[in-house]
């Protein structure tokens, strides 16, 4: 190693706030100025009107979008169906996840485990888009499901809501089971012995000391769950007539040319999701994921 | 924990749910890759190899796979780097906005697709254009980037929270200098864990399709490719074979990953952490 | 089927507006005074155009050119292969063609204003709104050879030029029509009342054209059922008409089983029983016929809406001379006669009338028959501007696509 070389390790040792500085610069000069820098721009847009006899966008600042998505029923009403199916399948996929985690945390063998997270980890890796269109197979009229129901004399809930809670609480069932497994296993053995004998039931042991434990890292979980159906509107294009709010901004955009009352709408998911991280922060989830 | 027989064969059962539950639609992807008609029709009407062929000599899907296959590769080094300093400053340093890191790197994966995407591609289009550097291959790989550097971050940060600086401490007073510590001390001690964490921001960057919508110039990652498919009517088998190709293939990185990071036996639960950022293709 | 891309070019819009303070579009500000008392010359347009040149000469192909287009418009034999006209024009010029579907002209025109493409297919829904955002140039129709022989009333459209100045090149014109599973709906319809009224026997089999301009379809039923409305042109709605289109509709969204606008989608939909009558493109039924499902289409009495589609050249086309001459290719008389059959529509050549396959093609789908198009309302980009006497109080397409998402849900 040079001289130089040398002489700049030794400043380095000697400033730890300019190894600090130098670590951060690269990953939050990004973050920072770039990405944040490009979501404030966008954002300014929200501001702003269309102006309807010229279709173009008039950089005058108002709160006119904000206005017309407040009055605007079907807004709230779009908005509502994303948070609350968001909501329905971070729950969904929080209750499918438990058994199988909890399996593979406490009761499967070693080698039994690693074959388990290979196979929850093996459907990630096929295209959304393909597992999607797959479930339009399954839940369409004439369908698989339905197929299968027809002896028993039932029907599928065909296109619709319940179809896009069930495809979403497909896509993102192994992000959630993945968290809970990685914090039940944390759980120490210790701490479960301690409880049965302490005369902890099963039932008890799970209530009173694994859930809590394990919390976190269901919050880390659904933080997942929740962003990316919120964010989505692939998905209920295709199995549902319903729309999601990526759509209306989507629609908004191009021949109407309104580009405002996009980014106003956009806003609506990015503050649901920076309230819902500042909660999940504040649970613990972040030291879980 | 001392569960009851009937218990262990109830989660017994759960976990069979769960996994025919995630398996049952891959299957519908395999049978559909033989379907004989273009359209998905239930009962599928005839098999058929012909796609397999079809799916082999299509030279889109091989130029796809292949400019998906560099992308990823791409941006999960840009993310280890990233991440791997991020977690460095987080984990060994005091300053103030230390818990700002930690939110704001998980931003980009957390917002929606569309709105990250919108912004890199505001920034791309403002600072790289005028540089002479158009949307492409190079714009994919930092996009990716952006929002795969929270899992190796993660990973990386639970890891030298785990070991604790003292074997650091103990070679700078042994003379060595930072980038040594680093390089033989350090690094050793994380590689599994960026490992893990790498697979899996190669697995979030392979399987992208929003945000490389945003930043893709003329070049066509595989999502790109089925999506431009999808809407043909007669390319839905062709895709379905790619599909299949794919999960399979993506079995052995897998497996050898977690077949890596179990040998380290602290490491067993930074699989599973690590896998737990296996964040969305979103 | 996949809008994605609108973000993006909102993106850039956006962040055109905050940048560049140069060079900004606003100059149309004059369009809003001064649309209402138009002084109403034959060739004055609805919009105000900016000014843009168009090519002087044409030189070399620049080896490749990239489009935007409608499915079915630009095929290279990967859908099938007895289809195909863009593998002999790629060896004649050396320009290799790339293309992009776009499925509505909401993507269409996002698609066109990232400056990425080279050409795009318009419908005169997007046409306007491309020309008066300056994202097309006039075409130098000199440099055309095969314009000469395009059909006199495809011309100097309202959609296609303004004040004399064409901006594209006519691809052909068609109708959207209504199409029925004949093996499960054994009468022959002839009505747009089959998927609007109230008590129409297919509840729940509908389907509908999922796009804001799919309101001018409800605007033209109601143009022959409700004539107290005084429905002129469905593209120009007063607040009146408008809502009783918007009433329509949503009484329709009760009774529709899908909507479409990825035709693969709507494609699936008719062959597995979920869809059994509705707005179609005749391409749809073309292959499902080949598919071997059985379907039947018809122009209902009531008219229909329709496009006349132009192709139209990029602004900031990279690859202009290519351009143009794929714009020459595609309205050959061969090439036009096979686009024409393949999608279902009346080509703009006359001369391809002799090319087509089948005979009477033309004859079926009234190429040169005008008083037939004059039934076919053309998609137009719906501004404040209503055209006529009433002055600026229609609705422009930003209500409509509001008014679109009220629809929806």
């Amino acid at each position: 190693m040079g001289s130089a070389a040398g002489a700049i390790e030794t400043t380095l040792w000697r400033r730890p706030r300019l190894r600090l500085s130098l670590l951060l610069a690269g990953p939050l000069g990004w973050l920072v100025v770039a990405y944040l820098g490009s979501l404030a721009v966008l954002f300014v847009a929200a501001f702003w009107q269309l102006d309807p006899f010229t279709a173009e966008v008039v950089r005058e600042p108002g709160l006119g979008n904000f206005r017309t998505l407040a009055e605007g029923e079907v807004y709230r009403t779009i908005a509502l169906r994303t948070i609350g199916i968001a909501a329905a399948v971070t729950v969904t996929d929080a209750i499918l996840a438990f058994p199988i985690a909890l399996y593979m945390a406490k009761i499967a063998t070693p080698r039994v485990r690693g074959l388990l997270v290979v196979a929850v980890l093996m459907p990630l890796w096929s295209s959304y888009l393909v597992k999607v269109y797959a479930w339009r197979t399954i839940l369409q009229e004439e369908g698989i499901l339905n197929w299968a129901l027809d002896p028993l004399g039932l029907s599928g809930p065909g296109f619709g809501n319940v179809a896009t809670w069930l495809v979403f609480s497909y896509l993102w069932l192994p992000y959630m089971i993945i968290p809970i497994y990685a914090g039940l296993e944390r759980i120490p053995q210790s701490l479960l012995d301690a409880s049965d004998d302490l005369g902890g039931r099963p039932g008890t042991t799970l209530r009173r000391v694994i859930l809590p434990l394990v919390l976190p890292a269901v919050v880390a979980g659904s933080i997942f769950t929740f962003s990316l159906t919120l964010g989505d509107y692939i998905a209920p294009q295709l199995v549902s007539n319903t729309q999601f709010i990526g759509n209306v901004v989507y629609q908004n955009v191009g021949v109407a040319n309104n580009l405002p009352l996009a980014a106003a709408f956009a806003t609506v998911p990015v503050v649901v999701m920076i309230v819902y991280l500042l909660l999940a922060r504040r649970l613990g989830a972040f030291d879980s994921l | 924990m001392n569960l009851s027989g009937s218990s262990r064969w109830l989660l017994r059962v759960g976990t069979g749910v769960t996994l025919a539950f995630l398996y049952l639609p891959l299957l519908v992807i395999a049978l559909y890759a033989f379907n004989e008609r273009r359209i998905q029709t239930w009962p599928i009407p005839g098999l058929t190899l012909e796609w397999f062929g079809k799916a082999i000599d299509n030279p889109g899907v091989r130029a796809a796979i292949g400019t998906s296959l560099k992308a990823a590769v791409g941006a999960t080094l840009f993310a280890l780097i990233l991440g791997t300093l991020a977690a460095l400053a987080v984990a060994r340093y005091r300053f103030f906005g230390r818990d700002a890191v930690s939110f704001l790197v998980i931003l980009p994966i957390a917002l929606p697709g569309i709105v990250t995407g919108m912004a890199l591609n505001a920034t791309f289009r403002e600072v790289l254009s005028p540089l002479g550097i158009e949307l492409g291959l190079f714009t994919v790989i930092v996009g990716h980037a952006t929002f795969c550097v929270v899992v190796i971050y993660n990973n990386a940060v639970a890891r030298l929270r785990r070991l604790g600086g003292s074997l650091e401490e103990a070679a700078s007073d042994l003379g060595a200098r930072p980038l040594r510590a680093f390089r033989d001390i350090t690094l050793p001690q994380m590689r599994s864990a960026l490992l893990a964490g790498a697979l899996l921001a190669f697995a979030l960057s392979f399987d992208e399709v929003i945000v490389t919508t945003f930043t893709a110039g003329e070049d066509q990652t595989l999502p790109i490719w089925i999506l431009t498919n999808l809407s043909r009517p007669n390319q839905l088998p062709i895709v379905n074979v790619v599909a299949v190709f794919i999960i399979v293939l993506s079995a052995v990185p897998v497996y050898v990953a977690h077949r890596l990071t179990r040998e380290e036996g602290a490491a067993s639960g930074a699989a599973p952490a690590a896998a737990g950022e296996a964040v969305a293709a979103h | 089927m996949l809008d994605l891309r609108k973000g993006w070019v909102a993106a850039t819009v956006a962040l055109a507006m905050v940048v560049g303070a140069c060079g900004s579009d606003d100059e149309s500000s004059g369009g809003g005074g001064g649309g209402g008392n138009a002084k109403a010359t034959a060739t004055k347009g609805l919009v105000d155009a900016p000014d843009i040149k168009a090519m002087s000469s044409m030189g070399k192909g620049e080896g490749k050119v990239n489009l935007v287009a409608w499915a079915g418009y630009v095929e290279d034999g990967s859908t099938d292969p007895k289809v195909d006209w863009v593998s002999g024009f790629e060896k004649e010029t050396g320009c290799q063609v790339n293309v992009k579907v776009g499925n509505t002209s909401d993507e269409m025109v996002t698609l066109m204003r990232s400056g990425k493409y080279d050409a795009v297919s318009a419908s005169g829904d997007a046409s306007l709104r491309l020309i008066a955002a300056g994202d097309v140039a006039p075409v130098n129709t000199d440099l055309i050879s095969n314009y000469n022989d395009v059909f006199d009333g495809l011309k100097n459209k309202p959609w296609n030029s303004v004040e004399g100045k064409m901006y594209g090149i006519p691809h052909g014109r068609g109708a959207n029509l209504l199409m029925w599973r004949s093996d499960k709906i054994k009468e022959d319809l002839d009505s747009w009342g089959a998927v609007f009224e109230k008590d129409s026997p297919y509840k729940g089999k509908i389907t509908a054209y999922d796009s804001p301009i799919y309101i001018a379809d409800a605007a033209l039923y109601l143009k022959a059922t409700q004539p107290d409305l005084k429905i002129n042109s469905p593209y120009a709605l007063d607040q009146k008409q408008f809502d009783a289109a918007i009433d329509l509709l949503k009484q329709q969204r009760g009774m529709v089983g899908e909507y479409w606008s990825d035709y693969t989608k709507a494609q699936a939909a008719f062959a597995n029983g979920q869809t059994q009558v509705g707005t179609t493109w005749q391409v749809i039924a073309n292959l499902l016929e080949a598919d071997k499902v059985k379907v039947k289409t018809a122009l209902p009495k009531e008219g229909a809406t329709g496009w006349s589609d132009t192709w139209m050249i990029s602004s900031k086309a990279k690859h202009p001379n290519c351009a143009y001459m794929w714009m020459n290719h595609i309205i050959s008389p061969k090439a036009n006669a096979q686009v024409a059959e393949w999608f279902g529509e009346a080509p703009s050549n006359r001369l391809s009338c002799a090319e087509t396959a089948v005979k009477d093609h033309c004859k079926i789908f009234h190429a040169d028959d005008e008083p037939y198009f004059d039934q076919v309302s053309y998609w137009t980009t719906p501004t404040k501007n209503c055209g006529d006497d009433r002055g600026a109080v229609c609705k422009d397409y930003s209500e409509w696509v509001q008014a679109w998402t009220e629809v929806k849900g």
